[in-house]
């Protein structure tokens, strides 16, 4: 290997680790508002980048009846409630407003502007309003009631959520994988490697993704009550911050930074319904790495997990993933001597 | 109490059915994997099932069509479900080398005999009730190996799926080596869900091949072959038949002009010089699977399916003489007639089986086909 090789290499791995930094960033996000291990994030991202792929064919997107499913099957549930409470109240009103209102705007909006041949811009755009919400449905549907349950609860059901969420994937999206045009068809030189635009959209973007992220929740209202129902939701709730507003919430951006990861990846790579899990679960590793609570350490996790996979393929193809994943017992080992918190709950 | 009254009636309702139908038919159980991992190739497998005609060697019958998910332990599961249960005379399936393997055990514990829709490599002498209609991969390589002779080239490099289907392709790669004067130089492997190969092609790149052969299946084949292009790489690149579907174009788009993929004789039967003893058959396939699914929809993978029926269809006739559908008599009638399958004439090759031989198709199954404008050509 020469330095030419090593520096394609080492540009290949910080372009998916920045990828890979996004994922673990709504991970992070999602466990220390909800405490919820959320392994299907990478389902947004395959969703993301399926609907980016579909729009830009000029096809109205399969992600329609995917988020028509799932609006459907809250306002069932929220009736289901109401039957229950035996009553017909604002409350049911106002609830199945919130469920069915963004939704059908974002049907009736994407029906009507895909197959006229947006500006590529507004195609995003146009999938990232179709993924969002998508988030706060899966929450509603099947978090929210569970939402005192412990970690280890949480997780399971997650667990069950992603394969719920494949399974969606497959009917809706079908076997065949999925690729766009690129976003940015341009190459830059840096000494003698060629970075792709793209590379460099990816790594822009997840910078200024993080800092955004890492100044919200700590310099704004709504970031802090965030934070505040994630430290202690009993606590949150006396003063007034609605816990299940914040997991909602959460969801909502996990979803919608799973969908722009999507996007951002979609015209380097081939995208299947199932394809979501494998990454998800590099971005999970790059959470572990920063401990599931540092947007920076994320960042910097992501990282090592990109040069580790690139690296690792170049000189062992056949391993790379066990060189990824088998990286995560040092670094847990290291952590566990390192840090001398208890969790708390 | 109302959902139960309602399974009630539906299961005496399948009772009814089945023993309407049970008394004289052939009954085929076919195990594809529809879903999971393996979904690209086992949807095409399926769906030749219900093109088929109602007759099977002159006997009415039934196809009872699971779906083993891509999992080889449900595979095997749903084949002892299917020959305990339904009693079927024959299994057709699965689709993919683990889940066909998985299914070869209940096979040959069962004495039922198999058509797998995928090669395998265990010996007819060992298991002598399972057959699998397919293009094995020494012959793919063969065609390939003869193109890369035919150009002089040299060494050859290697990228392929870090899985069962990689080692094979690599191995018939490897097997021809010698005779036609190429060395293999570099051995990369990437996974059907990676989103980046680049690490891969670079050493490819960096090892300066003459040629680069490509173990990939379905749509993830192409990103290899997209990557290399990326980077720069400019010699001839060669795909193996697994790729062969719309969506492998559809994903490469440009970056696959030229390739050379050694392939079945279908997607190309209009091609095909008129004294190709697979033509008719092909046209036949495609007459009847586009009569079902809709006008261009017949694909490489479904022709596989047909030919297991045009075997299975020919040994019928020849068992039912012996022995009545539903009886081990007529299981082993049937493994017998289709072990005396000869120069039978299918949509993918002409089979002949023998007792050392239970794949039994030759060079006449394999074509080289050149990706031109996103389309495939024959080749020469």
């Amino acid at each position: 290997m020469d330095l030419t090789v090593g520096s394609m290499l080492a540009v290949d791995g910080i372009s998916n680790g920045a990828v890979y930094a996004l994922i673990g960033l709504a991970t992070v996000l999602v466990f220390s508002v909800t405490r919820i291990l959320f392994i299907a994030q990478g389902e947004f991202v395959v969703f993301g980048a399926i609907t980016l792929a579909q729009i830009n064919a000029g096809s109205v997107p399969s992600a329609i009846y995917l988020l028509g499913t799932l609006t459907l099957g809250c306002l069932l549930q929220e009736l289901w409630l109401a039957w229950q409470r035996r009553r017909v109240d604002r409350r049911l009103a106002r609830e199945l407003a919130r469920v069915l209102l963004p939704s059908s705007f974002i049907i009736a909006v994407t029906v009507l502007a895909a197959p006229v041949g947006l500006p590529l811009i507004l195609q995003a755009l146009l999938s990232l309003m179709l993924i969002a919400p998508m988030g706060m449905l899966v929450y509603r549907l099947i978090y929210r009631s569970i939402a005192d349950a412990s970690v280890l609860t949480l997780l399971i059901v997650s667990v069950g959520v992603h394969f719920a969420l494949v399974g969606l994937g497959l009917i809706f999206f079908g076997p065949e994988g999925y690729r766009t045009s690129a976003l940015l068809d341009v190459s830059v030189q840096l000494g003698s490697v060629p970075v792709s635009g793209q590379a460099i959209v990816v790594i822009v973007t997840a910078l200024l993704l993080i800092s955004l992220l890492f100044w919200f929740s700590t310099c704004t209202f709504p970031g802090m009550a965030l934070r505040a129902a994630a430290v202690n939701r009993l606590g949150a709730r006396i003063v007034g911050l609605s816990s299940d507003r914040a997991g909602q919430t959460s969801f909502i951006l996990a979803a919608a930074i799973g969908a722009l990861s999507g996007i951002l990846i979609a015209p380097t790579t081939t995208l299947y319904y199932d394809t979501g899990f494998l990454i998800g679960l590099k971005g999970f590793v790059a959470a572990v790495f920063a401990g599931l609570s540092s947007f920076p350490g994320v960042m910097i996790g992501a990282i090592g997990v990109g040069l580790l996979e690139s690296f690792g393929s170049f000189w062992s193809s056949a391993f790379k993933d066990s060189i990824v994943f088998g990286a995560v017992i040092p670094v847990l080992l290291l952590r566990t001597i390192l840090t001398r918190t208890q969790e708390d709950h | 109490m109302r959902h139960s009254a309602k399974s009630a009636l539906y299961a005496t309702a399948t009772l009814v059915l089945l023993s309407g139908t049970a008394t004289a038919d052939v009954k085929v159980g076919v195990i594809t994997g529809a879903t999971g991992p393996g979904a690209s190739l086992g949807i095409p497998y399926k769906n030749t099932f219900s093109a088929l005609p109602a007759t099977l060697g002159g006997e009415p019958v039934t196809y009872i069509v699971l779906d083993d998910a891509t999992d080889p332990a449900t595979a095997a599961r749903l084949a002892r479900k299917l020959v305990s249960e339904d009693h079927v005379d024959l299994l057709i399936g699965s689709g993919n080398v683990p889940t066909a393997s998985a299914i070869s055990y209940v096979a040959s514990e069962t004495k039922t005999p198999q058509i797998a829709l995928s090669p395998l490599s265990g010996e007819p002498a060992k298991n002598p009730w399972v057959f699998s209609v397919s293009l094995p991969t020494t012959l793919q390589l063969g065609a390939v190996a003869d193109d890369i002779k035919a150009r002089n080239a040299k060494t050859v490099g290697y990228i392929g799926f870090s899985d069962g289907w990689g080692d094979q392709v690599y191995a018939a790669l490897m097997s021809h080596a010698a005779a036609a004067g190429y060395t293999v130089v570099t051995n990369e492997r990437y996974a059907r869900l990676d989103t980046s190969v680049v690490s891969q092609a670079l050493k490819v790149i960096a090892a300066k091949p003459d040629a680069v052969v490509l173990g990939g299946s379905g749509t993830p084949g192409a990103l290899p072959h997209t990557t290399l292009v990326e980077r720069g790489y400019k010699g001839q690149i060669y795909h193996s038949a697994a790729v062969v579907n719309p969506d492998f174009l559809r994903i490469g788009g440009k970056a696959l002009q030229g390739a050379l993929v050694a392939a079945g004789p279908v997607v190309v039967v209009s091609q095909l010089p008129d004294n190709s003893p697979t033509k008719k058959p092909g046209l036949d396939f495609g007459r009847a699977y586009d009569a079902k699914f809709g006008a261009n929809t017949n694909n490489s993978f479904s022709a596989y399916s047909w030919d297991a029926y045009l075997i299975a269809d020919r040994a019928v006739n020849v068992a039912r003489a012996k022995a009545k559908p539903g009886t081990p008599e007529f299981r082993e009638a049937l493994r017998d007639a289709m072990e005396g399958t000869t120069e039978l004439r299918g949509a993918q090759g002409v089979y002949t089986m023998s007792a050392s031989d239970h794949a039994g198709s030759d060079k006449r199954a394999v074509v080289l086909l050149r990706i031109v404008d996103g389309a495939w050509k024959l080749a020469q």
